[in-house]
């Protein structure tokens, strides 16, 4: 009997716990809304999320999106484009040719990129990168979006090589057996039978990498430049969705539409973010045919 | 009259780290010929399979000695062309492989890889392998298909096709039909018959019935070594050995 009643009180618990999980993430998209709405609805969405100008306190204030998004996925783009063959590659290596030693030293080593905190990252990129990219581009500052691709990168890095190398090692070994018995090389093999089948799982990788990044806040506000201007390159500096909130949440006067807005951003970027995910999972969970 | 042998096999040794699971096997395998591998289970039938395309290489650890002719040509030699080998040496797994490609891509693997074909002309390769294998009527329109999508028999007839496809001498098959419903073990066994007019066969299987029905030699292995090897009618209605005799009666494995 008693026994009985602590199983019952055991599998409350841990349903309210799951639950918990899904009312707080509900909780948080119901309170960014609310608090969003009161600036959507004293201004233009659509006109806002391509309005080119974000001048929050200028007299009148303008509150466009565009360069923060463009900011955004400036440095996201440069950053997944560094990343991925960087991690694919780095994945293949670990999964299919790496020695065993070894590859418990990558696997390690790659954990610990995983364990700097983004705030040393945005620091290193300061002091050793901005200058090298300054000096390689002849720039007047190497704070750039490209600095923020190249350390957040970094940071992609180890969702990547995880995820694609859980994605090859879960690769029947009956493929790669049989291809290898037609004669095929392991390179061969690599590539026209055991990355096609691990491809999903390349993709959720990706999108992962990229739902890291774009929600990634320290490292870009310490090395991107911070300029809130419609971007042409990543040789220019920018200013993210993320970088924006992060250094005028600070200063804005509570309850003001400066205020708002950043709820406002805060909301463009969860909704980009949840998408990401979602597709991320999609890939991930469907079926290897 | 001494018939070809495409197969010589002498005083073969092979070690699984300190464990032998091969002794002293020696055989002769005739071309165009059925042969078939009895014995009970761990016996070493699938190592000896895996010797001849070396795909024992790829696990830790083995050591092997002694000699291995395919057509004329020592394939232990550490310096030979394992892709080459390979190619002449086709296998077919126990567990129908298909890769998660479409039908076409499958077949069309091999010549990709050892470049034989593009083109029409590679179009016309799938068609004959496919229809080798008695496949093609029953998939000439579904090309494009997931091969996983099939049936095992299908799939297992698809794995065949895929090796005819690049051309090779011989055969081994690792109880192939060990998945496969009555039915379409009778089929596969027919395709054998066959497939025989091309290829020289090896067959491991553990059904009795299966190694009469279609093989003309049979070799019988017991804790890694070749206790019999003859005909297969001899082997079955005059055994040499009371181990063989007890072996195909039931008497154990
Ligand atoms: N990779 C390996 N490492 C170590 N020992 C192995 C390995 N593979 C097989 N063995 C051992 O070698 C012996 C022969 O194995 P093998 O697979 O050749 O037997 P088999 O006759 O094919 O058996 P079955 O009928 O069950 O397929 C067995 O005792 C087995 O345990
Ligand atoms: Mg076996």
């Amino acid at each position: 009997m008693r026994r009985k009643l602590f199983e019952r009180f055991v599998e409350r618990a841990i349903f309210l716990s799951g639950i918990a999980a899904v009312i707080l993430v509900v909780l948080i998209f119901v309170f960014l809304l609310k608090e969003s709405i009161a600036f959507f609805s004293q201004v233009n969405f659509f006109t806002t999320l391509f309005n080119k100008d974000w001048y929050p306190i200028s007299e009148p204030p303008k509150f466009g999106f565009l360069p923060l998004i463009l900011g955004s996925v400036f440095v996201t783009f440069g950053a997944i484009v560094i990343a991925v063959p960087f991690g694919v590659a780095a994945a293949i290596y670990i999964s299919e040719v790496a020695p065993s030693r070894i590859k418990d030293i990558l696997k390690t080593g790659i954990e610990l990129l995983a364990a700097i905190p983004s705030i040393v990252l945005g620091f290193i990129g300061i002091v050793a990168l901005a200058p090298l990219i300054k000096y390689v581009f002849r720039l007047p500052s190497g704070l750039t979006a490209l600095a923020g691709s190249i350390m957040l990168a970094f940071m992609a890095m180890p969702t990547i090589v995880s995820i694609v190398e859980d994605a090859l090692t879960s690769v029947p070994k009956s493929y790669k057996e049989g291809s290898l018995a037609l004669g095929a090389t392991h390179w061969q093999t690599i590539r026209r039978v055991i990355l096609p089948a691990a491809f999903p799982g390349i993709v959720a990788a990706v999108m992962l990498g990229i739902g890291r990044v774009i929600g990634e806040t320290m490292a870009v506000l310490m090395i991107t430049g911070n300029a809130a201007i419609l971007p042409h390159s990543l040789l220019q500096p920018v200013r993210t969705l993320t970088a924006t909130i992060a250094a005028e949440m600070g200063e804005v006067i509570q309850g003001s539409l400066h205020y708002y807005s950043l709820f406002g951003i805060g909301f463009v970027l969860f909704v980009i973010t949840f998408f990401i995910n979602l597709m991320a999972d999609m890939f991930l969970h469907r079926k290897r045919f | 009259m001494e018939k070809e042998k495409i197969i010589k096999v002498e005083s073969l040794d092979f070690f699984y780290g300190k464990f032998q699971a091969l002794i002293n096997v020696n055989l002769r395998v005739e071309k165009n010929q059925i042969t078939a591998l009895i014995g009970p289970s761990g016996c070493g039938k699938s190592t000896f399979l895996r010797c001849l395309n070396r795909m024992n290489d790829l696990i830790d650890g083995i050591r092997i000695s002694g000699s291995i002719q395919i057509e004329g040509k020592e394939i232990l030699d550490s310096q030979i062309d394992l892709v080459t080998l390979r190619k002449k040496v086709g296998m077919v797994f126990q567990r129908p492989n298909p890769f998660p490609l479409s039908v076409f891509e499958n077949i069309a693997f091999g010549p990709r890889v050892h470049r034989l074909a593009r083109g029409e002309e590679l179009e016309s390769i799938v068609r004959h392998s496919l229809e080798s294998v008695l496949l093609w009527d029953e998939l000439k329109d579904t090309l494009n298909k997931n091969a996983l999508s099939l049936t095992l028999e299908q799939q297992q007839r698809l794995c065949i096709a895929r090796l005819v496809a690049v051309k090779p001498e011989v055969l081994l098959m690792d109880e192939p039909c060990s998945t496969l419903d009555p039915m379409a073990t009778l089929k596969i066994e027919e395709l054998m018959r066959i497939l025989k007019k091309d290829f020289t066969i090896l067959i491991v299987t553990h059904n009795m019935q299966q190694a009469a029905r279609v093989s003309d030699f049979t070799g019988f292995f017991l804790m890694g070594e070749l206790i019999e090897f003859d005909a297969t009618s001899s082997i079955f209605t005059a055994p040499g050995d009371k181990r063989t005799e007890e072996y195909i009666t039931g008497r154990f494995g």
